[in-house]
């Protein structure tokens, strides 16, 4: 792989100017997550809007890799006004897709960290569905 | 390390012995320095494991037939060459197992759960590998006893020797389990200070060798330690294969960890007895071949001799340092060269590791990027993870010189 095409400048942008960075105060729903392969971290806090549903803003904190970072920055402005159990079911090509670079499957892991701690955050808080392959990530806890 | 007279070795002429580097040339060719996680293999070994299971494959200590005693025989002297490689007293003090890990896992259950219990402290140190970090935080647990690590200073992240009287405190040391080389940043531990000190505690002292076997002699009649542990893909043997020194008392005194085929003497519906050692602790059909590929792997660092591997490490370690130091925003950890193996762990200021290693990866050049399997170290450091190069006997100063040229790449990729 061509690593231009890797650290392309969307990739850089956002890893350098994260979007949605920052913590909410008393958050509706919040969730950490780790990759236990190189303990990078990614906390995430959403606040609902009026109809309790619909994800009205959503910030993101933590330290890693400029792929998992700024996958996560994406994710932020993806998901805003969208609801809960819309992005509980969001396949995580949709995100891949946004990211748009090649990745090896531990990079992957990179990428999809901040989707994850999304979905789980919202499984804690909603209820919603949690699907088989994030499932561990509902059982790590931050230290 | 000590300054030894040992011949000078060749690396690129020893290098042309590994076929791996035979692969992809061009600019893209491998630059390996990712040795503290696995080493690479020398045709030799490669081929001693395929003819054995050419001409002399058979299960062993099961067969009457020849073919089968042949088997045998080989599996026993590769047991007799790692024997003199540590110089053990006795091939029965030497056990295979499938990896440092099982190794240490043994003597944490073997011993460990009958000899753990309130009021005792099972020590480690903050520079151990959680293989022989966590079988012991388990067993302390599931016997009651206090869990204490040994914490590093914060200069050179070097054990912090001072605390030790403290430690004794609280409780009674039964154990103190400690690396000899650290495999993240390469710190050389006092290891025989250090088992003298849990001698005079009464307890025993569990060592891993697995960064110190490959790279350095080692005598485990007088490194002071009761048991010791090693790997053998880091030695250029096969994966599959690891090996326990232990005195002779102590492993006859304990229960086996594993148990069933080929460890036992008798078993009846009322009671079963064990096999002699070594074989009372090697349960099921063992990693025949790959104990054929460890022994030669053990014949070809012989030839080369351990002296002169270390001092080409000592080379090639104190050229990378001089290289690395000259990048701006590159911070190194562990300790001056005179205590350190052949690792570097850095930090790239504003590069994350991960990042770190894929450009250097696109560039052909192997690092690993991580925590290592030592986070309860890399929380000490305050970073989740960092960029490690090490060397072995195959590492030329080129690729020492290709891994600075892609950390300028990094550092230009993220300015
Ligand atoms: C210091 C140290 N101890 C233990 C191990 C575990 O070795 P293995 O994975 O072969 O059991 C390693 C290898 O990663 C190591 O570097």
């Amino acid at each position: 792989m061509a690593f231009d095409e890797m650290y392309r400048e969307v990739i850089l942008d956002h890893y350098k100017n994260p979007r949605g960075h920052g913590v909410i105060e008393g958050a509706d729903a919040e969730a950490d997550g780790q990759n236990p392969l190189c303990g990078d971290e990614v906390s995430i806090y959403v606040q609902f809007g009026a109809d309790n549903e619909t994800i009205e803003d959503v910030k993101f904190r933590g330290r890693g890799c400029a792929i998992s970072q700024a996958a996560t920055s994406m994710l932020t402005e993806m998901v805003t006004g969208r609801k809960a159990t819309a992005i509980a079911e969001m396949p995580r090509d949709e995100l891949l897709e946004e990211v748009g670079i090649p990745l090896s499957p531990v990079r992957l892991k990179c990428a999809l960290l901040g989707l994850g701690v999304l979905k789980v955050a919202l499984h804690r808080a909603k209820g919603t569905p949690l699907p088989e392959e994030w499932a561990g990530m509902d059982e790590l806890k931050l230290t | 390390m000590a300054v030894t007279s040992a011949r000078q070795l060749d690396a690129a002429a020893l290098r042309a012995q590994f076929p791996i580097f035979e692969q992809a040339g061009g600019a893209r060719r491998l630059a390996y320095l990712d040795s503290s996680n696995s080493s690479q293999k020398p045709r030799a070994v490669l081929d001693a494991m395929q003819t054995f299971y050419e001409t002399s494959y058979a299960n062993v200590h099961r067969g009457v037939y020849e073919l089968a005693d042949r088997a045998a025989a080989a599996f026993e002297d590769s047991r007799e060459k790692v024997r003199a490689f540590v110089n053990a007293g006795s091939q029965r003090e030497i056990i295979y197992t499938r990896n440092a890990t099982e190794a240490l896992n043994l003597v944490a259950y073997a011993w460990g759960l009958e000899n753990l219990g309130p009021g005792d402290v099972a020590l480690v140190t903050e520079l151990e590998h959680h293989s022989n970090f966590v079988p012991w935080q388990l067993i302390a647990e599931r016997t009651g006893a206090t869990f204490a690590a040994i914490p590093i200073e914060g200069g050179n992240h070097e054990l912090d020797l001072s605390k030790l009287d403290e430690i004794a405190k609280r409780g009674q040391i039964k154990v103190l389990a400690v690396g000899l080389v650290n495999n993240s940043l390469g710190v050389v531990n006092p290891v025989s200070e250090l088992a003298a000190w849990a001698h005079e505690q009464g307890a025993i002292c569990v060592v891993d060798a697995c960064q110190a076997a490959p790279h350095r002699p080692i005598d485990v009649q007088t490194l002071g330690a009761d048991f010791v542990a090693f790997t053998g893909h880091k030695m250029l043997g096969p994966t599959g294969i690891g090996v326990l020194w232990g005195r002779q008392e102590l492993l006859q005194s304990m229960q086996p960890f594993n148990v069933g085929g080929g460890q036992i003497r008798h078993v009846s519906l009322e009671k079963t007895t064990w096999n002699d050692l070594p074989h009372k602790f090697e349960a099921g059909t063992p990693p025949i071949v790959e104990a054929i590929g460890l022994g030669a792997a053990i014949d070809y660092l012989n030839e080369v001799g351990l002296e002169s591997i270390e001092d080409h490490e000592v080379e090639i370690t104190e050229y990378a340092l001089g290289r690395l130091g000259e990048i701006f925003g590159l911070t190194i950890f562990g300790p001056p060269l005179e205590r350190r193996g052949g690792i570097i762990s850095f930090d790239l200021d504003g590069v994350h590791p991960h990042d770190v290693a894929q450009i250097l990866g696109n560039e052909g050049v192997a690092v690993r990027a991580g925590h290592h399997c030592t986070q309860p170290l890399m929380k000490r450091l305050g970073v989740a993870a960092t960029t490690r190069a090490s060397f072995y006997l195959y590492t030329l100063p080129e690729e020492i010189d290709r891994l600075v040229d892609g950390l300028h790449r990094a550092k230009k990729v993220f300015a």
